[in-house]
């Protein structure tokens, strides 16, 4: 689904990826670890246009994407989550949602102004769809909630539905379970289950390492920006470089 | 559960009630000239609905996609004196020189905008005050065509076949008739998907890039519309007082404008109007602030901004919001 050849990016004289190739394969749950600074949030703003890499190819299912905008990406049918939380504040928690359906909301202004029976009509299919990703993460009741006004954890899961609600071909979440509880984080490990049961194609960028082993097809580790070990959760976690990158050369001996 | 015809009546104005709304508003409009109107009273609200027009797409600028322009002011003038000369100098027909009057400011705010849009906050603002000063002092020296410091008199009114829209009765149809469609347009934006994206660019950027909103494209697009608005107004406003001059049309006016969108709320279409009546009665109300205009107003922006920073309407209607939803969790 997608493919990452020799990607670079650099910020001035700090080398935040160096030649990282690796693909993730359609249907399947791949995550992407390392130690923090090892690169894992710019290698995901490159791969969906937030950032462009320096050199290096991104392939979405063989067609090249690299270097296009953030919305010419979203199109192809990528949605994402940040790590920091990027939701809009001002607006209703569906509405949040619901934003994570412009693409087939339709981009026409005249179209918007003069609002024809279409557009009703697509708006309340959408809203419907939109209802749908609400209930799905248990947000029904907070649906007319400001979103700055939710608690962290609720936040957390406004992001995913709306991630999600596109039902996107590549779903890219940059640490879901950062700051969230151990019943929190066990609800997301499910629902990341439940996306791989329904065959969607995710890339997951994580810290919490039983979440990984537990929901991973496959792991790529990345550190100081390079991509040092690729393979399932088990060769992962005996490979001495992941293990040397993680606890240091001293823990070996031990 | 049965339907009862009570419950579809609900369910029908729940389902219909932004368009209903707009239609009680259109016969309040179209009912109370005869009933309550004097020149006096119609010269206010025909005041109030041409600074509506302009303070309805200032507000989908800035209070939708969070921008800034202190320059709105000069599109009004583009739109006005464009419409004036157009038809007094180029002998135009006043339609067809309010339409080209129209266009042409929506083909400068594209200019303007391509560049100045990729600005945030500060510069931003600074950048479209420069604008409106660069524009009003074309108005103000270009003598010969604009009549300086003068004004532009002996404008001719807009007419249907006979049926000149001169006086201040016939007037109010018209600009309320305008308004009510602008008003309609911006209600219609803001609850598409266009509208949401606006929106999100205003929420967080690269948030919205990443859910496929084309930011600068959008923030372009509606900084087109607005000027567009504004030029529509300027233009009625040039036909309908036949006179226009450039002090109308200062930085002065585009803050007013921008105070009317704070005031009334950012993001809140309805709110727009609230803004621009509070804002265009209280001189009216109280004599003494006629001269104290532009201080008060710097008041009520400042006080507005730091206590409700969404803006009087949508800071209170917002907390009852959170109140409302805090409410039903409890007694859920």
């Amino acid at each position: 689904m997608l493919e990452l050849r020799g990607v670079c990016r650099s910020f001035g004289g700090l080398t935040a990826l160096n030649e990282v190739s690796f693909s993730v394969a359609t249907g399947a749950v791949t995550a992407l670890i390392g130690p923090n600074g090892a690169g894992k949030t710019t290698l995901i703003n490159c791969t969906t246009g937030s950032d462009r890499p320096d050199a290096g190819k991104v392939l979405l299912g063989g067609r090249e994407i690299t270097g296009l905008p953030a919305h010419r990406v979203a199109e192809l049918g990528v949605a994402r989550t940040f790590q920091n939380l990027r939701l809009f504040p001002r607006l209703s928690v569906l509405d949040n949602v619901l934003c994570g359906l412009t693409v087939v909301a339709g981009r026409s202004l005249l179209g918007a102004l003069l609002r024809p029976p279409s557009l009703r009509n697509r708006e309340r299919r959408l809203r419907l769809q939109a209802m749908a990703a609400l209930d799905r993460f248990g947000l029904t009741a907070l649906s007319d909630w400001p979103v700055g006004a939710l608690a962290y954890g609720d936040r957390k899961r406004v992001e995913l539905a709306r991630a999600v609600v596109s039902e996107p071909g590549l779903l890219l979440l940059d640490e879901p379970v950062a700051g969230l509880n151990a019943t929190e984080t066990a609800a997301v490990g499910a629902e990341i289950r439940r996306l791989r049961a329904q065959s969607y194609t995710v890339l997951l960028v994580e810290h919490d390492m039983e979440l990984v082993m537990s929901v991973a097809d496959r792991v790529v580790v990345l550190d100081g920006g390079r991509c040092i070990a690729q393979g399932t959760p088990d060769e992962v976690r005996r490979n001495p470089l992941v293990l040397e990158a993680y606890l240091g050369k001293t823990s070996l001996v031990a | 559960m049965r339907r009862t015809s009570k419950d579809k009546f609900l369910y029908f104005l729940y389902l219909h009630r932004t368009g209903l709304t707009v239609c009680a508003l259109a016969l309040a409009l179209a009912i109370y000239p005869p009933l309550w109107g004097n020149p006096y009273l119609l010269g206010i609200t025909n005041q109030i609905a041409l600074y509506a027009i302009v303070v309805l797409g200032l507000n989908l600028f800035i209070g939708y996609a969070g921008q800034i322009s202190l320059g709105h002011a000069a599109f009004f003038a583009l739109g006005a004196y464009g419409s004036a000369l157009l038809s007094g100098e180029a002998g135009v027909t006043p339609w067809l020189a309010l339409a080209l009057a129209v266009l042409a400011t929506a083909a400068v705010a594209l200019l303007v905008g391509i560049p100045t849009l990729r600005l945030h906050g500060h510069y931003l603002a600074m950048a479209t005050l420069g604008f409106n000063l660069v524009i009003y002092l074309v108005l103000l020296q270009w003598d010969q065509m604009t009549g300086g410091p003068s004004g532009y008199a002996g404008i001719r009114p807009l007419a249907l076949g006979s049926f000149a829209f001169a006086s201040d009765l016939r007037l109010h149809y018209l600009v309320w008739g305008v308004t009510l469609l602008c008003l309609t347009l911006a209600l219609n934006l803001v609850r598409s998907g266009v509208g949401r994206g606006l929106a999100a660019v205003a929420g967080d950027e690269v948030a919205a890039a990443a859910c496929g909103v084309d930011t600068r494209a959008a923030k372009v697009k509606v900084f087109v519309l607005s000027a567009a608005f504004a030029a529509l107004a300027g233009g009625l406003y040039a036909h309908g007082f036949g006179f226009v001059s450039p002090e109308t049309f200062g930085i002065f006016a585009s803050v007013d404008f921008v105070a009317m969108v704070v005031v009334g709320g950012l993001g809140s279409v309805w709110g727009s109007l609230f803004g621009v009546m509070l804002l265009t009665c209280l001189p009216q109300w109280i004599d003494r602030f006629e001269s104290y205009k532009e201080i008060i107003h710097g008041a009520i922006l400042v006080g507005v901004l730091m206590f409700l920073p969404q803006g009087l309407v949508t800071g209170l209607v917002d907390l009852a919001r959170v109140r409302l939803a805090r409410w039903k969790a409890r007694h859920a």
